[in-house]
């Protein structure tokens, strides 16, 4: 990205609009579909804008960690498939699937919104097992929030196998939830020269100087952040951008 | 002898049979078993007297002689600039083919850097698809500030139209300089505000490009965009 | 014990039931969506495009390439460990043998056509849903094709044959299971994927073959459909 085309993409900014016409603070029309797979026990569909993501979660019983005998397990993993983007390339997760799934993760393990203690079926034996696969098929930007609202939809809709103890029959789905308790949302703004902009697209996020993942429980408690981008931040700086984060995040979350 | 076994302007699969017997020729897009003409790709058909041939609306920008495109510079040579130019093969712009006389010892990047985009002109593709580009030419030159976009190539014609009819609507509705790469590569500069009217109407003409009735739409949508009424010149 | 009705209530020659879309993924050249029962198919193309490492390429004609994969919560039962294991990796190479025959890449020297199979949900009979999802993202990337190619599994369960086997009697534990995937080149009618899983004589692999060819045939009209129903020449 030459200097000029940076430069000229403040010429936008200045007026308060970006190269599509939203303002700063706007979000592309965001989409949620849920089950689109009914061989997960929770699957959901998430676009924003012209990005598109999946996510779904398995559940399995299995032993408990030894630091955590009474707590099931939960772990999430990110994919950045090929299918999705021109630039990726096939081969096992590279940085950025790994940056995703740890940002995802954080925000669902710190909030506490799974109840780790109600996973518990045995304790030092056996506990439920629940890993979320989040799968992109279409990479327009912001895979962080995408990413997230398609777990944590996918998680709220997930309901447990039958299990009698001994083996899991994942024909027969039960009517029970998962042990949700906060549910976090997650707003990433970045940061362009001495602009804010939130749901960046690709031809944005190549001007990045740097980035802030917020993640947000219902009551504005932050649960989770993550900084990238090359360029410093000041202290000013995350102060404005969590308070973008936290705002929107109130919007967002009416969609869940 | 012959017969058509499709009509004009439908849209044909591959494999498809477009006609039988003799009379007719294959054409591009099309090829002949035994005395059927059959399309070799997913597109419109175009019947020209016996001239069968299939107009392609998908599928990337093939490289070929005389197009004037949109290039980006991606790397500097001793000898001259590699250039991307939205294809799977890139060109070559050598110094020898540059608008002005270069030094043999000159800074190559005075004259185009890295992430620059030029409008430059194929004068030769090899059967290796090679690319050769020259910057000898009238409006060849190098493009300061502007945003660009990438379009379906297959849609040039219609964004340009019959000559230049479209694309000098859309620049006297929104005073903005457009140049449209026969690549599929758009140029756009103007105030911002118009900039994505644009990009609008442009994405509008990609999307509607084979409906009937593209230029009277596309004029009442600028007039709505901009609030200006628009006189469209009778182009014969 | 014979099989006389299908555990979910189909004719012995039916299939499940289909669902065909194109265009669905905005970044690639072209892509489809190919559903068949619960087996659920994404194909996205990308190219004709450079390759990397340049040994790769081949001078003549341009490569396919092909990927297949399952999504980790695609399946009845456990999760999928993510990566490219054996099967997938022999898949993704039948499946590139299946397209091969149809497609000319005469055009395209020292480049690659990749094509990516993704499967969100799966019940047997998905390297058929993968073909027939890249048979529609290729042409709906332009890619030159002088056919379409159209696949369905076949076999016998029990003592019937049938056509198109899902999970449940591929896994039919009450009598002898062959699970036979197919892939028909659409107008000439030749087999370019072939491949067997069980016990069956030979009289009765002839029957299978002729039942794949009709069952291909009505996967090949839903495919063409979809295609045309993308690009549908509208007259206001």
């Amino acid at each position: 990205m030459n200097r000029e085309q940076k430069d000229y993409i403040l010429n936008f900014l200045e007026q308060g609009i970006r190269f599509d016409g939203r303002k700063l603070d706007e979000y592309r029309p965001i989409k949620i579909e849920t089950g689109f797979s009914e061989n997960a026990e929770g699957s959901a569909k998430v676009s924003i804008g012209d990005t598109i993501v999946l996510a779904g979660v398995k559940l399995s019983v299995g032993e408990p960690y030894p630091d955590t005998p009474n707590e099931g397990t939960m772990m999430i993993n990110a994919e950045l498939l090929p299918l999705s983007n021109p630039d990726f390339e096939p081969g096992p997760p590279g940085i950025q699937a790994i940056e995703l799934a740890r940002v995802v993760d954080r925000g669902i393990r710190e909030s506490g919104s799974i109840d780790t203690k109600k996973l518990c079926i045995k304790k030092r034996e056996k506990v439920w097992s629940i890993t979320v696969d989040i799968c992109p098929i279409n990479d327009e930007g912001n895979l962080f929030d995408a990413s997230t609202l398609a777990a944590v939809v996918a998680l709220k809709n997930t309901k447990f196998p039958s299990y009698d103890g001994d083996v899991i029959d994942y024909k027969k789905k039960t009517k029970d939830s998962l042990p949700l308790k906060k549910l976090p949302v997650s707003c990433t703004v970045i940061k362009i020269d001495n602009y804010f902009i939130v749901d960046p697209t690709p031809e944005e996020e190549k001007k990045v100087d740097s980035r802030l993942t917020v993640e947000v429980e219902e009551d504005g408690t932050l649960c989770a952040l993550q900084k990238g981008g090359d360029k410093p931040l000041t202290a000013e700086d995350i102060d404005k951008m969590v308070k973008i984060g936290i705002k929107k995040s109130k919007e967002l979350r009416k969609l869940l | 002898m012959g017969k058509l076994l499709v009509e004009d302007k439908t849209i044909v699969t591959p494999g498809e049979e477009l006609a039988e017997g003799m009379d007719f020729l294959p054409a591009e897009g099309t090829f002949r078993e035994k005395d059927k003409i059959i399309a070799s790709g997913l597109g419109l058909v175009s019947i020209n007297g016996r001239l069968i041939k299939i107009i392609s609306m998908t599928g990337r920008y093939i490289p070929k002689k005389d197009d004037t495109i949109i290039a980006k510079v991606t790397d500097i040579l001793m000898s001259g600039w590699i250039l991307d130019i939205n294809s799977s093969y890139s060109a070559v712009l050598s110094v020898k083919e540059s608008r002005d006389f270069i030094r043999r010892d000159a800074d190559l990047t005075r004259y185009y850097d890295i992430d620059d985009y030029i409008i430059t002109k194929i004068v030769m593709v090899t059967s290796q698809r090679l690319v050769d580009a020259s910057m000898k030419g009238p409006g060849l030159r190098k493009l300061i500030g502007g945003r660009i976009i990438k379009v379906n190539s297959n849609k040039v014609p219609r964004i340009i139209g019959k000559r230049g009819s479209m694309v000098s609507m859309i620049k006297n509705a929104t005073d903005c300089n457009i140049i449209v790469g026969q690549n599929g590569i758009v140029w756009i500069q103007g105030l911002p505000k118009n900039e994505i009217i644009v990009v609008k109407t442009i994405r509008k003409i990609e999307q509607e490009a084979h409906i009937s009735g593209l230029t009277e739409r596309i004029k009442t949508f600028l007039e709505k965009e901009t609030n200006k009424k628009i006189v469209v010149e009778k182009v014969e | 014990m014979a099989y006389n009705k299908r555990i979910d209530g189909r004719k012995f020659d039916e299939t499940r039931p289909i669902e065909a879309r194109v265009g669905v993924i905005k970044n690639s050249d072209g892509s489809a969506y190919f559903k068949m029962g619960k087996t659920t198919a994404y194909a996205a193309v990308y190219g004709p495009r450079g390759i990397h490492p340049k040994f790769l390429q081949n001078p003549r004609n341009g490569k396919l390439r092909c990927f297949y994969n399952m999504m980790p919560f695609s399946s009845m039962g456990e999760r999928v460990r993510p990566g490219a294991n054996r099967r997938a990796k022999e898949i993704a190479m039948v499946t590139e043998k299946a397209l091969l025959p149809v497609i000319d890449l005469t055009e395209f020297p020292n480049s690659v056509v990749d094509v990516f199979i993704e499967l969100p949900q799966t019940d047997a009979g998905t390297r058929c849903a993968g073909i027939c999802a890249a048979s529609m993202a290729l042409a709906d990337a332009g890619i030159p094709m002088k056919d379409m190619v159209a696949s369905v599994s076949v076999g016998r369960v029990d003592d019937k044959l049938v056509v198109d086997l899902d999970y449940s009697e591929e896994s039919y534990e009450n009598g002898t299971v062959a699970d036979i995937p197919t892939a028909i080149i659409s107008r000439t009618g030749e087999i370019s994927l072939l491949q067997m899983d069980g016990k069956l004589s030979r009289d009765d692999l002839k029957k299978a073959i002729e039942m794949a060819k009709k069952a291909c045939s009505k996967i090949d009209k839903i495919q063409r459909d979809a295609l045309k129903k993308k690009y549908e020449v509208k007259n206001e």
